[in-house]
């Protein structure tokens, strides 16, 4: 008999809200973080002053620090609260891990997970170089030991991986393409997608300008503002609440070795999702042929292509062939963001992909529903490969 | 061996601490990387602390400038306003004969010639008075 995990079943996402999606807003980071929680807070129909952790994904980067969150939403009485700014892009399926050990082991009952993103109005992510100091290791690396030779930012160290690719695989430019296809496609089936109104042809993709070779303009996610939140609590409470509780099945995160330098790892498209996929699907107790959708963190093409075979979906090196022939759109066998992703929906740092899964396994997606969805997966990924991988039920 | 500078185009590290220590040594002509003294592993970029034997000696121990491409990207889009001018450039991995890896350019070849395993050897870049980039060249 296998063992039962702790964490298994043990938790539940009992809300969410989101904020539209835009390029440009007159709103503070904080602003939106409290409508977007404040949205969160309702869907799961509890009262605000019962939150008593606040888990930050970005720390204050989240769109506040927990003391804001604590003197706007009224918390007289925080029992816990983390972050999880080092995973960069992973931080938000991170911040689901925390907030499960938080409230399984009893030290919390309600958690909340806040999570904004102003990549248009706020600092760019291509500014990293500009900067004196942020304290990231990783970022250290870019300034000191990448920059001077150009490499400024995500879409060019993240290229050295793709391109690795496809030397060792033969992965084509035309695999990358059908990533951003299927993910433009479904965004026309959002309302609160950025590209809701802007199809894309494999043949679109293969004309838009070179950024970064082998990456595109096409190839890489967008920059928008906007905020989401979730609210978690335990398996038990949430069966006193009004809405449909979406089980946490298995969580984990994971580290490329070494975690700050790219160029120096043994292999540089062995990724923090090699290491945690296997330990998510066995707290989970399920196989990735049991998942019925995944929204997988597609800051890039080819770091999407990475985590398919990274979870489990196909094998090292079979992630191109995989994307192909509408495998990954919607009717597909295994639909990836559903949702249009930070390819065409918006870059909100995957807390998106969690809100999304949370739709589909309600049953609440409406035109881009996944029939019949009982199991989805959603993956993060970040500062320089860093991973994490939810799996949830509903 | 010298070879001219491609561009103007400068973006420099801030000097600190090992890193101070490591441009310091490519000023000097040399391009070495931490080594440590009990287990003999290399590591880069620079820390205290053997990852294999967690020993805290360790030497700037010096390579012999030979290696081989690894990756690369050719940058199209200056996201550093710094390297308007340079695109399109490679910024290219290469894989020292000892081991290391670096980011860095190999300069005197189109980014479309470039291909994995091409042998390649160290030059050294005066880009300002106090810093000095190993490049690289194409072997023969």
């Amino acid at each position: 008999m296998p063992e039962q995990h702790y964490l298994r079943e043990q938790t539940c996402i009992v809300g969410i809200g989101e904020t539209a999606y835009t390029r440009g807003t007159p709103k503070s980071a904080l602003e939106l973080a409290l409508e977007a929680a404040m949205s969160a807070i309702e869907d799961a129909g509890i009262a605000p002053e019962a939150i008593d952790a606040v888990i930050l994904p970005g720390g204050a980067g989240s769109g506040g620090t927990a003391g804001d969150f604590c003197a706007n939403l009224g918390l007289q009485d925080l029992h816990y609260t983390t972050s999880l700014q080092e995973m960069g892009g992973a931080m938000c399926v991170s911040a689901v891990e925390s907030a499960a050990v938080a409230l399984a082991s009893g030290i919390a009952h309600y958690a909340l997970i806040p999570m904004c993103s102003r990549f248009y109005s706020g600092r760019k992510a291509r500014q990293v170089t500009s900067d004196p100091g942020t304290g990231l290791q990783s970022a250290e690396t870019i300034r000191d030991y990448y920059a001077p030779f150009g490499v400024a930012a995500p879409p060019q160290h993240y290229a050295w991986m793709a391109q690795r690719h496809m030397q060792l695989y033969g992965t084509t430019h035309e695999q990358l393409g059908a990533v951003v296809v299927a993910m433009r496609k479904h965004a026309q089936l959002h309302p609160n997608a950025l590209m809701k109104r802007a199809p894309i042809t494999l043949e679109d993709y293969l004309s838009s300008r070179w950024v970064s070779y082998p990456y595109r303009l096409l190839d890489c996610c967008l920059e928008t503002d906007g905020a989401a939140a979730l609210l978690m609590t335990t398996a038990e409470r949430a069966k006193d609440l009004r809405s449909k509780p979406v089980y946490v099945m298995g969580v984990t995160s994971g580290h490329p070795f070494p975690p700050h330098d790219i160029p120096n790892r043994p292999d540089i498209l062995k990724i923090g999702l090699d290491f945690c996929a296997p330990r998510a699907y066995a707290m989970a107790g399920v196989t990735p042929s049991d998942i019925d959708f995944a929204e997988i963190y597609d800051c890039f093409t080819g770091q999407a292509i990475l985590q398919i075979e990274a979870a489990g979906f196909c094998k090292k090196g079979e992630g191109g062939p995989f994307v192909e022939n509408g495998r990954i759109e919607l009717g597909g066998a295994l639909p990836i963001n559903t949702h249009g992703g930070l390819l065409s929906q918006a870059h909100n740092t995957g807390m998106n992909h969690l809100v999304e899964a949370v739709v589909q396994l309600r049953h609440d997606a409406g035109a881009r529903q996944v029939q019949d969805a009982e199991l989805g997966v959603v993956t993060g990924w970040g500062g320089h490969g860093h991973g994490s991988i939810a799996i949830v039920r509903r | 061996m010298k070879t001219e500078s491609k561009t103007q185009t400068v973006r420099l590290p801030i000097l600190h601490g090992y890193t101070k220590e490591f441009y310091d040594w490519c000023r000097q002509q040399e391009l070495r990387f931490q080594r440590c003294q009990k287990c003999g592993a290399w590591r880069h970029p620079p820390r205290p602390m053997c990852h294999s034997c967690h020993s805290l000696q360790w030497e700037w121990a010096p390579t012999k400038g030979k290696g081989k491409v690894y990756c690369w990207t050719t940058v199209h889009q200056a996201l550093d306003p710094a390297f308007a001018e340079a695109v399109p450039y490679a910024a290219v991995v290469v894989e020292l004969d000892e081991g290391p890896r670096l980011a860095t350019w190999v300069t005197g070849i189109l980014p479309d010639d470039l291909q994995i395993g091409m042998p390649v050897e160290l030059w050294f870049d005066d880009v300002s008075d106090e810093v000095t980039l190993p490049k690289f060249k194409r072997v023969g």
